[in-house]
């Protein structure tokens, strides 16, 4: 008589025992020193901003907003060339590698070669886009209809055909597409400003650190409107405009010295044994040791906090996708769910990090409320969007039980579907808030810059792409072992 | 037990009405069957009577079933019953079923031939088993009064009577949108055709044959 267990709460039945276990693991302390009055000093600069230093605050918005139209343009275009040839491996191989380095360490590789110059900045939002970029629109040229090329006359020219039968009938997609990754390369843009480019984490650092924090408020309230306005100002008339002006709001950085360039890519991130002409015999050791007292410890601390994450993230977004539910919530109360889950998704992860570690002292506390809170909001939204399209039935009960029994079994699959689409994006961001001091892969990359040795660190980098990689293919497997073929939505970064 | 009145109902899809206004009295003991040309507003009528009745026990078989997919068939048919049940029951039952509800929806289950499949997800079950299912979580509901819409649509011959037959003895009081005529006249003690959006025969079964329902076609 028992009932049997499904697949799908053994998969979640598992993950939670994972995150438990996790949890005994990893390091949760509060240690600052009042907690409460340093959230109640951001709280009053929140309701009491500071508006007054114009000069201060319209840089920091131009130039977020100028890197992000640089970096998201071109990684379009490479995007869309690479999206032409994808149908061969080595180009989704390549593809895959760019994309699994966020785009914090590309930033901080170009650093290295090229400076405080504005190309680095372009070229960190520029190079993971296009590897994104590609993947999707070649996914969208695939979905379109292939009868329109079989009808054309036999010779028309490769591009015609193109032209005409493929990307004239996936334009509208591409378009929403492309719109939407701007509203991502905008998160982006604002975040390279911790690591020293001129944009709004930029700023937003420095007002921490002098514990401005009604200019701390002024520049979050911008944030907001900028991402929450952009429907109203980024119009298809005014794109041509805004990318022709965006690279000369990039401001002048300091200059590109070659040899430093040079140097970069042909010595320093050549392994120390070799350079020394050690050879094989030199540089087992030294891989070994960096894998032991590195690697490993950083790969262990990564996949801790986001095990953990992923559940957090999971619960927060069965808890709050309601709020934003027709069959839960009246038109007012919708709108202020609307409101907070819109607050939730387009603040990056990286900044409410930076926010709650000021607030709280290191520990890895920080970073997971930062992920939950920042994917939970993502996932709540798509997962309220969903149920909206449920249709119940007249005599439906209410309450809990209508979160019970009628909505949230309808949901659970696309949420399981979208969260493990989510767990490779939570991992790639747990690596990057190594670089805040919480000991995940990125603090051992970061660190290894600091004492210059860029062989550690890009080596770092690519165990972390690898990571990424395979988090990927196995949440793929998952979701076709759970039969989760529910259709992607695409627009979430 | 009283009669149940719905009177003067009018149903319009913007400005065009589409159904009524009419008037229709249910008494205890009387099942009706509801016939008539597909659109000519059987599902219509039944929504409005379950908007008039709600107050009082009314159990409900949309003609869509409103099962849920991802729920097994068990919780699909407990879900008759939420409403006697605490809520913290209803979300332990979710998880861990009390061994007397199984046993009770277990006898709706063999019954109409579907018990084998007590924990199977309704999405996996065929259209014939969606309904049953359908069936059984009203019966296990046992309410006053059904308003079930085109119940046995996708059930042949046998099948179809069994459940109707199974669906009388549980609801004496019932009001059934029907395009089997034979089964209409069989299980149901009244007919009411609706033709235009309105009433054009009212009768007892035993009045009426096959023939004389023909002209609402």
């Amino acid at each position: 008589m028992s009932m049997p267990i499904s697949a799908t709460v053994r998969v979640t039945l598992g993950l939670i025992v994972v995150a438990l276990a996790c949890l005994a693991f990893g390091d949760f302390e509060i240690s600052a020193h009042d907690p409460w009055q340093e959230l109640g000093r951001l709280a009053m600069g929140l309701i009491q901003p500071n508006f007054s230093s114009v000069d201060f605050l319209g840089e920091a918005i131009l130039r977020t907003v100028a890197f992000a139209f640089v970096g998201v343009g071109l990684g379009a275009a490479a995007g869309l060339l690479l999206a032409l040839l994808f149908q061969h491996l080595w180009v989704r191989t390549f593809c895959a590698f760019i994309r699994a380095i966020h785009e914090l360490f590309w930033a901080l590789i170009f650093l290295q070669s090229f400076g405080l110059h504005p190309l680095t900045g372009v070229l960190a939002i520029a190079i993971p886009y296009a590897g994104i970029f590609a993947k999707v629109y070649a996914e969208i040229l695939d979905e379109t209809d292939p009868e329109p090329a079989r009808t054309l006359p036999r010779r028309a020219g490769r591009l015609s055909v193109l032209l005409y039968a493929r990307i004239s009938q996936a334009w509208p997609h591409l378009v929403s597409y492309t719109a939407y990754r701007l509203e991502c390369g905008l998160r982006s843009s604002a975040v390279i400003g911790f690591v020293g480019m001129p944009t709004l984490g930029f700023h937003l650092a420095g007002a921490f650190a002098q514990g401005h924090y009604a200019t701390v408020g002024a520049l979050l309230i911008l944030f907001y409107v900028l991402i929450g306005t952009l429907r109203l100002w980024v119009r298809p008339q005014l794109l041509p405009l805004y990318l022709i002006a965006a690279p000369f709001c990039l401001g002048t950085g300091l200059p590109i010295v070659w040899s430093n360039v040079s140097r970069f890519f042909t010595y320093d991130i050549v392994p120390a044994p070799l350079r020394h002409g050690e050879g094989i015999e030199g540089l087992l050791p030294w891989l070994g040791d960096l894998l032991v007292h590195q690697a490993l410890p950083g790969i262990w601390n990564t996949l801790l906090l986001t095990q953990i994450a992923l559940v957090l993230t999971g619960v927060l977004a069965m808890a709050l996708f309601p709020v934003i539910s027709r069959h839960f919530t009246g038109r007012l109360g919708g709108s202020a769910g609307h409101v907070l889950l819109v607050v939730m998704r387009s603040t990056p992860e990286y900044l409410l990090a930076f926010i709650l570690l000021q607030l709280w002292g290191p520990s890895m506390l920080p970073a997971v409320v930062a992920l939950a809170l920042h994917n939970g909001g993502i996932i709540g939204h798509l997962l309220g969007r969903r149920s909206n399209e449920i249709a119940l039935r007249q005599d439906a009960p209410r309450g809990v039980e209508r979160y019970a029994y009628e909505v949230a079994p309808r949901v659970y699959g696309p949420f399981m579907a979208l969260l493990f689409y989510r767990w490779e994006i939570i991992m790639r961001e747990t690596a990057i808030l190594g670089i805040l001091g919480i000991a995940t892969l990125g603090f051992y990359v970061d660190s290894a810059i600091q004492e210059i040795r860029f062989d550690r660190a890009m080596l770092l980098i690519l165990i972390t792409a690898l990571l990424n990689i395979g988090v990927d293919i196995l949440a793929r497997r998952l979701r076709a072992k759970l039969r989760l073929r529910h259709t992607i939505n695409r627009q979430s970064c | 037990m009283t009669p149940l009145a719905l009177t003067d109902a009018v149903a319009a899809y913007g400005a065009t009405r589409v159904l009524g206004p009419l008037s229709l009295t249910l008494a205890p003991g009387e099942r009706v069957a509801l016939v008539g040309k597909s659109g000519a507003g059987k599902s219509t009528l039944l929504a409005l009577m379950y908007e008039q009745w709600r107050q009082r026990e009314v159990a409900l078989m949309p003609q869509a079933l409103g099962l849920v997919d991802t729920l097994s068939v068990f919780h699909n048919v407990y879900m008759g019953r939420l409403d006697r049940h605490p809520w913290w029951r209803n979300l332990v039952t979710l998880a861990r079923p009390w061994r007397d509800d199984i046993a009770k929806v277990d006898v709706l289950l063999e019954r109409l031939g579907i018990a084998d499949k007590r924990w199977t997800p309704c999405g996996e079950l065929s259209g014939g088993q969606r309904q049953r299912v359908a069936a059984a979580r009203v019966l296990y509901q046992r309410a006053q009064v059904l308003l079930a819409d085109e119940p046995v649509s996708a059930l042949d011959g046998p099948q179809a009577a069994s459940v109707m037959q199974a669906l009388a003895d549980g609801y004496p009081m019932a009001v059934l949108a029907m395009h089997d005529l034979d089964l209409a006249l069989r299980y149901c003690t009244r007919v009411v055709g609706i033709q235009g959006g309105e009433i054009a025969i009212d009768q007892p079964s035993q009045r009426l044959s096959v023939h004389d329902l023909q002209p609402l076609y």
